[in-house]
């Protein structure tokens, strides 16, 4: 569905790559992690996957990024806009400032695709749902906490419907109940309505428990792909930065094996 | 120095009772860690020292303040206080006179300043950036940045507010070792924080609040043993101490060396 071969990019005036020569096959209905240490390049990447790079951000690229087979370059933005959402790493980049309400400002992007009312009015009562803020609708999108913001953002997106959701860190003001809410939305969105989810984020054992597939980066490069447990419970992700989850950590102690868990099931099973 | 809270509640202009009769001593030197829900007070409670908000009912103490009889800026002299959101107290325009900003406000000779901005920058690993512009960092290294400044202020106190967020492991790392710095000097430090296992690896006591209440109270292990109690506060015990419940092993492990070795003995007697 997205496709990069061998893909550079470099923000406008920096000579250093952001990503360099980066392959990546992402398929229809699959939930993909992105790790890194901060500026390894997950939230360029989530922007490549988004067409933010080079739609929105200039900057020069080399080798091939598509969607669907065609060029995302030449891509329609509005488009593209219906396809892909992307959620900000800060909600505050995301609101627009200019609604009133929760419901409002997540019938702003709504308004453009022209949409009836009603089909308009039960998406955002869907969205509002998917990520549990019904409570909020009313309130001001400014009168919340931070993390409340970050589930409004998410709403605001999971409202359009997209294809691909590609989300830089949704989760980093959220406590664990919120956590478990963004990533049970989004598995059921998996699952039920075959869409493609693309997520960077630090909180390994999340990703561990619901991603089919994990991408590793590290000063721009692709480190290493493959299952949660195959990539995370690696060494490398310690010389990356990204670390480990504790259940490898203590297995790595007490084990000889080169597959290490990565989640409480695994190493429960494990360590038995 | 010591902190005091007796009896206090407090409700917002909302009709939001945050705080309900609420009573906590915190020794001179303490590392302490304070968990809770989203709403559950944690934030209030904080803000109750260093005067940002006023108690209903009841009394605060700092050492032998009450802040009732003391302006926010008196007590700043003794409370140092790292937001969630790095965002809401950077506002200069290079990271130094950023940091200075607090010292020169206590007054400060100007040699003063300049020593401590340098020692604060180092502390967070930012001394080579010291003319750079605040908002030239990426959002994980403004929070270092915002901890710096705080730290610069040499409060006997230090309230961090989430101080993990969005940081990798190397940050993560990196406020470690700078709690532990600060530990040893003798700072009494309050985190308040949804990163269970940060906190069980570095806090000295835990303090769950529920409801504006204080749920439970004790070190690491006594309250991080209270299954029942902390799934009331929707609390999640740290990973090493869901794998040592999962495997039934009557053990409450907080860091990985002492998961081993409770594993190995769990081995022992269970071969027996």
């Amino acid at each position: 569905m997205i496709e990069l071969k061998k893909f550079s990019y470099w923000y406008p005036g920096t000579e250093e790559p952001a990503l360099q020569r980066i392959s990546l096959d992402i398929s229809e209905g699959e939930f993909v992690g992105i790790v890194g240490a901060n500026g390894a390049g997950k939230s360029t990447l989530c922007y490549a996957l988004s067409g933010f790079v080079p739609h929105f951000y200039n900057g020069e690229s080399e080798g091939q990024l598509t969607f669907n087979g065609q060029d995302m370059a030449a891509l329609d933005l509005g488009q593209l806009a219906g396809q892909v959402g992307l959620v900000f790493q800060n909600p505050f980049n995301q609101i627009s400032g200019a609604r009133f309400t929760v419901r409002e400002e997540i019938a702003f992007g709504l308004e453009n695709l022209g949409l009836p009312r009603s089909e308009m009015h039960a998406r955002i009562d869907e969205a509002l749902d998917l990520v549990n803020i019904q409570d909020l609708a009313d309130r001001s999108p400014f009168s919340v906490s931070g993390g409340q913001q970050q589930r409004i953002a998410i709403a605001s997106i999971l409202a359009m419907q997209p294809r691909v959701l590609v989300l830089d860190e949704p989760t980093s003001q959220l406590d664990p109940d919120g956590t478990r809410d963004v990533f049970t939305a989004l598995s059921k969105l998996v699952s039920t309505r075959k869409i493609t989810v693309i997520l960077a984020e630090h909180k390994l054992e999340w990703l561990a428990t619901f991603c089919d597939r994990v991408i590793a980066l590290g000063g721009g490069k692709l480190r290493a792909e493959g299952t949660p447990q195959e990539v995370l419970s690696s060494e490398q992700m310690l010389r990356l930065g990204i670390g480990r989850t504790q259940y490898s950590e203590a297995a790595a102690r007490l084990l000889r094996t080169k597959k290490l868990p990565v989640t409480l099931e695994q190493a429960k099973k494990a360590l038995k | 120095m010591n902190l005091r809270a007796e009896g206090v509640s407090f409700r917002y202009p909302s009709g939001v009772l945050a705080l309900d009769g609420v009573s906590l001593d915190i020794p001179s030197g303490q590392l302490l860690a304070i968990l809770g829900e989203n709403g559950a007070g944690k934030t209030t409670l904080v803000k109750l020292f260093n005067g940002l908000l006023r108690p209903a009912q009841g009394s605060v103490h700092i050492g032998d303040w009450d802040t009732a009889q003391h302006s926010p800026a008196a007590l700043a002299s003794r409370v140092g206080f790292l937001f969630q959101n790095p965002d809401d107290q950077l506002f200069e325009r290079t990271l130094a006179r950023e940091v200075a900003y607090g010292p020169r406000n206590l007054g400060a000779s100007e040699a003063e300043v300049a020593h401590r901005v340098s020692r604060a920058l180092k502390l967070v690993g930012l001394q080579d950036m010291a003319d750079a512009h605040p908002y030239d960092l990426p959002a994980p290294q403004r929070k270092l940045l915002a901890l710096a400044a705080t730290i610069a202020m040499d409060t006997p106190i230090l309230v961090l507010d989430e101080p993990t967020i969005g940081q990798d492991e190397l940050g993560c790392r990196a406020i470690s070792r700078i709690l532990t710095d600060l530990h040893a000097m003798g700072r009494t430090l309050m985190m308040i924080s949804h990163d269970m296992d940060f906190c069980a690896e570095h806090a000295e006591r835990l303090v769950v609040m529920l409801n504006g209440k204080i749920h439970l109270d004790g070190s690491p292990a006594e309250v991080l043993s209270q299954t029942k109690k902390l799934d009331e506060a929707e609390v999640a015990p740290p990973q090493l101490v869901r794998l040592a419940q999962a495997l039934k092993m009557r053990a409450t492990p907080l860091t990985v060396d002492e998961f081993v070795d409770e594993y190995k003995q769990w081995r022992k007697k269970k071969n027996k």
